[in-house]
């Protein structure tokens, strides 16, 4: 059995059963692991991806339903997004775990909002979690990409 | 102040890690005449470190490899250790990179634990003399090496940026000149800079290594590693502490596509699959009969309420426990004063980080190998040799990045690891095992911050300062189950931050007691250790004693660390009450909070209302008297995290049990701080040149009760239990 998935503008071949998350054929199948696990039930966001431009929980949303949807996970920003750049700018990663995820809704909702408000980020982030307390760097790079941004590469 | 206890984190020692040496040392160090880091590292392979020794290196290009023997998980430790040995280099900050060392606890040991390890906010602190050293040596080399290729006498050599210079104008990058000054002999002392030349540390320019890594998805943790052939590997584990396997039935498990094997374990049953979700699916799939005869199936409730009899007296020590006093002077007999009497219930917490355990194991070919982040590696190498049958030192760890710890990867039994190479062991055949845990089983899994019960009463003196303090303490053992074995006297770590308080220090009778007790819930250092209760029970204390003595919280407590000598302490709360500004936010009301933990003070000036019944917190200013800042900026990074963490658990954090078994499972149940709650956290730090102190765990416990002192004040009463948000 094969699913075909798009992902990071390819299409992949993919074997895992149609019921498998996204989340672990990324991880597994395919050893894209920038996207994370982090708790399997969609409540702590490290798993963030975009399905067609909107942030969705990877770890829920099995393969199956997937058909024909443009998935964009952290390797396809390429280290060049604007929200990367402010992001090292801020010195916002401590243990870096959850980051793919932060960035993933960053992204989307500067998508969606380029000019957020403190609400609109509330709004948008506070389904990723941060252990860490990253909360208030992630808000300040957030508004200095809206208001910066720019696609300088990122030194990885 | 206690002189024991502030000398301790001055020299670069914390309690814990004290406690860590000394257990290590009663239950491991076998041989007479040998450092724990000997032991441990029977069995080593020998290691070439090349010409600037364990902890440098240098590339023809000039690129500078730092070495550090600490593990990141968050707090900055690469970083920091980093631009200690750039700065004594005079190395380009730009060309610096940062490598983590293998386990081998006699070269890459903490100076303050005597192994291989990370923990007690000592990275930075037990490094500060040996890395800056490492790296005026190597610069020495280069001088040297400049003197003699070009005939010149080495004073008149100058390093900057990695470029060596002499007046007549000739110069050499370190890469042209590595291969000769490995041919100079390293000086056993090389000059260090005093602290007013320092060009890189304590400046902005300090910045993270690993912000790129992490902010592309690039970072590799443990949740990360794919090698050839890699198993995974999840395991059923009992219901309550304690329980056992009696009878499992694998069949349909062994059913599910993708699973290989099932077998038990001591933990549990294993079910090893090729891909984490075979495992999850055929974990599900299993049917196992657990025999709980030997557990903990008690309530939380039903635990703190024999705390509540031991305290009151109503019920007497067991387990070869006692009531021990940790400070005592004079008579608490009352004298006809004020007196101020209050209570203090905690709950168990979970670390919960947002990398849920896990570790890689390799065995039955060649050494056994892990590779995972590993908190304490030499610990680590020494369960796993246990379990393997061979030398510690021959067990090679990889240490990766971790998703955080907040002391959960630190532990004497190396829980979830000893089970890999136990599933690894199994295997065999050196055939990757990768060990997942879900975050079930991370919430469920134990070593959980103890809960703790406190009691106060104290008299007060015709000037309105304590008379008499009288405190009673009851709480689990952290060191129960470590090598050196529970204890029937007071665990250091159940009274830290009481005993040595500046406020039991000018108070003139004092009787302070701690007993512990035991249950079978497995129970762990959890960021900042004692000071978690500690910290809470002194400063809302002084708080409820300001109001009784009709005095300003502020003032009250300038007045005990003048008393005390707390010179420290007052310069941190002077630093966050003159950065805070005289008028509050209008709307919301001021808190204040002052605790010292390993070796800093932190004090929180917070600003916080009441949104629907639950506590609002907006603007935080803090003051940190922490030595040497080397890197401000991650300082600022750890008070901002630190009060999160600090936070969330006021907050929300508790971990129960019903019946034994544990009630959260996830972030659904276990409710953590998100970024619509989280508070807007200045830092300023108490200018120092004294050697550098804990940062990564002294910015949490300071939160909760300043939030506590805040609501004291919009309410009038005060908190008797954590969390501050009881559920419905």
């Amino acid at each position: 059995m094969s699913t075909t998935l798009q992902i990071n503008g390819k299409a992949v071949q993919v074997t895992a059963s149609p019921d498998t998350p996204l989340l672990w054929v990324l991880r597994d199948e395919l050893e894209m692991t920038g996207t994370k696990f982090g708790c399997g039930i969609a409540q702590c966001g490290a798993c963030t991806v975009h399905l067609d431009g909107k942030a969705q929980r990877s770890c829920i949303t099995p393969i199956g339903i997937l058909g024909g949807v443009k998935i964009t996970t952290i390797e396809g920003l390429e280290g060049k997004h604007a929200v990367q750049a402010a992001w090292i700018r801020h010195d916002v990663p401590q243990c870096g775990y959850c980051q793919s995820g932060q960035i993933m809704s960053a992204t989307a909702l500067l998508e969606d909002k380029p000019n957020p408000t403190d609400e609109d980020i509330d709004a948008a982030m506070s389904g990723n979690i941060c252990r860490c307390g990253c909360y208030q760097r992630i808000r300040a790079a957030i508004k200095d990409a809206a208001a910066h941004g720019s696609t300088a590469p990122v030194e990885a | 102040m206690n002189a024991h206890t502030r000398d301790l984190p001055r020299a670069g020692l914390s309690r814990r890690q004290f406690i860590t040496t000394a257990s290590l040392t009663a239950g491991g160090a076998l041989v007479v005449g040998c450092s724990p880091a000997q032991v441990m590292s029977i069995g080593a392979a020998q290691t070439d470190f090349g010409p600037f020794g364990p902890f440098i290196r240098i590339d023809p290009d000039s690129t500078v490899t730092v070495v550090s023997k600490h593990i990141e998980f968050g707090q900055g430790s690469h970083t920091g250790l980093a631009a200690m040995v750039a700065e004594e280099l005079d190395a380009d900050w730009s060309c610096v990179r940062v490598e983590q060392a293998p386990a081998n606890a006699k070269v890459y040991g903490n100076l303050g634990m005597g192994v291989q390890g990370t923990g007690g906010s000592s990275a930075i602190a037990n490094s500060w003399m040996q890395l800056r050293t490492a790296g005026a040596a190597a610069r020495a080399m280069f001088v040297e090496a400049a003197a003699r290729r070009w005939n010149v006498p080495a004073s008149q050599i100058t390093v900057a940026n990695c470029v060596v210079s002499h007046p007549s104008g000739k110069q050499a990058r370190f890469g042209e000149l590595a291969a000769d000054a490995a041919k100079v002999a390293p000086p056993a002392r090389p000059m260090l800079k005093s602290s007013k030349d320092f060009t890189l540390i304590g400046t902005e320019r300090v910045r993270r290594k690993d912000a790129g890594l992490k902010s592309t998805g690039k970072a590799r943790f443990t949740q990360d590693v794919h090698l050839p052939d890699q198993l995974t590997a999840m395991v059923a584990h009992p219901p309550q502490f304690g329980g056992k396997v009696r009878g499992f039935d694998a069949s349909a498990a062994k059913a599910t596509p993708g699973v290989v094997d099932v077998f038990e374990i001591p933990s549990g049953v294993a079910v090893v699959a090729t891909s984490t979700w075979a495992a999850k699916k055929g974990r599900e799939a299993l049917k196992v009969d657990w025999d709980n005869s030997k557990a903990e199936t008690r309530s939380s409730a039903a635990i703190m309420t024999a705390y509540h009899d031991l305290a009151a007296g109503r019920a007497q020590p067991a387990n070869g426990f006692k009531w021990t006093a940790f400070e005592a002077k004079g008579s608490t007999s009352p004298a006809g004063g004020k007196v101020v009497e209050a209570a203090f219930d905690f709950p168990f917490l979970a670390h919960a980080p947002m990398e849920p355990m896990n570790c890689v194991a390799q065995v039955g070919k060649g050494p056994p190998k892990l590779t995972f982040g590993s908190q304490i590696p030499t610990v680590d190498q020494l369960n796993t040799a246990m379990i393997v049958g061979t030398l510690p030192g021959s067990v090679q760890i990889e240490t990766l990045y971790a998703g955080g710890s907040f002391g959960r990867r630190a532990n004497f039994k190396s829980d979830y690891v000893s089970e890999c190479v136990h599933i690894a062991k199994h295997v065999g055949g050196g055939r990757p095992v990768k060990l997942v845990w879900t975050r079930e089983d991370d919430m469920t899994g134990g070593y959980y911050r103890p809960m703790a019960h406190h009691t106060v009463r104290v008299e007060l003196g015709p000037d309105g300062l304590p008379r008499s303090w009288r405190q009673r303490i009851v709480t689990q053992s952290l060191m129960k189950g470590s090598p050196m074995g529970g204890s029937a006297s007071a665990d250091p770590s159940a009274t830290e931050g009481v005993k040595g308080s500046p406020y039991l220090d000018a108070t003139p009778n004092v009787d302070g007691q701690v007993v512990l007790y035991d249950t079978a819930i497995p129970v762990l250092w959890w960021r900042s250790v004692g000071a978690t209760h500690t910290a809470f029970v002194m400063e809302h204390t002084v708080d409820q004693l300001a109001r009784a003595a009709g005095q300003d919280p502020v003032a009250y407590r300038r007045a005990l660390y003048k008393k005390a000598g707390a010179d420290d302490h007052l310069a941190a709360l002077d630093l966050a009450v003159e950065k805070a500004g005289p008028t509050p936010t209008p709307g919301w009301t001021r808190g204040v909070a002052v605790h010292e933990s390993f070796g800093s003070v932190v004090a929180q000036v917070v600003e916080v209302k009441l949104v629907n019944g639950v506590p609002r917190v907006g603007r935080v200013v803090t003051g940190i008297h922490c030595g040497t800042a080397v890197s401000p900026d991650q300082i600022a990074a750890q008070m901002e995290g630190g009060t999160c963490f600090g936070l969330s658990a006021a907050l929300y954090g508790q971990i129960t049990m019903t019946n034994g078994v544990v009630d959260q499972k996830n972030f659904d149940t276990y409710r953590v701080l998100r970024m619509n709650e989280a508070p807007t956290v200045e830092t300023y730090i108490v200018p120092s040149t004294e050697k550098p102190t804990g940062v990564g765990e002294p910015g949490t416990p300071v939160i909760a009760p300043a939030v506590a002192n805040a609501l004291l004040a919009i309410t009038g009463k005060p908190t008797s239990k954590l969390p501050f948000v009881q559920p419905t």
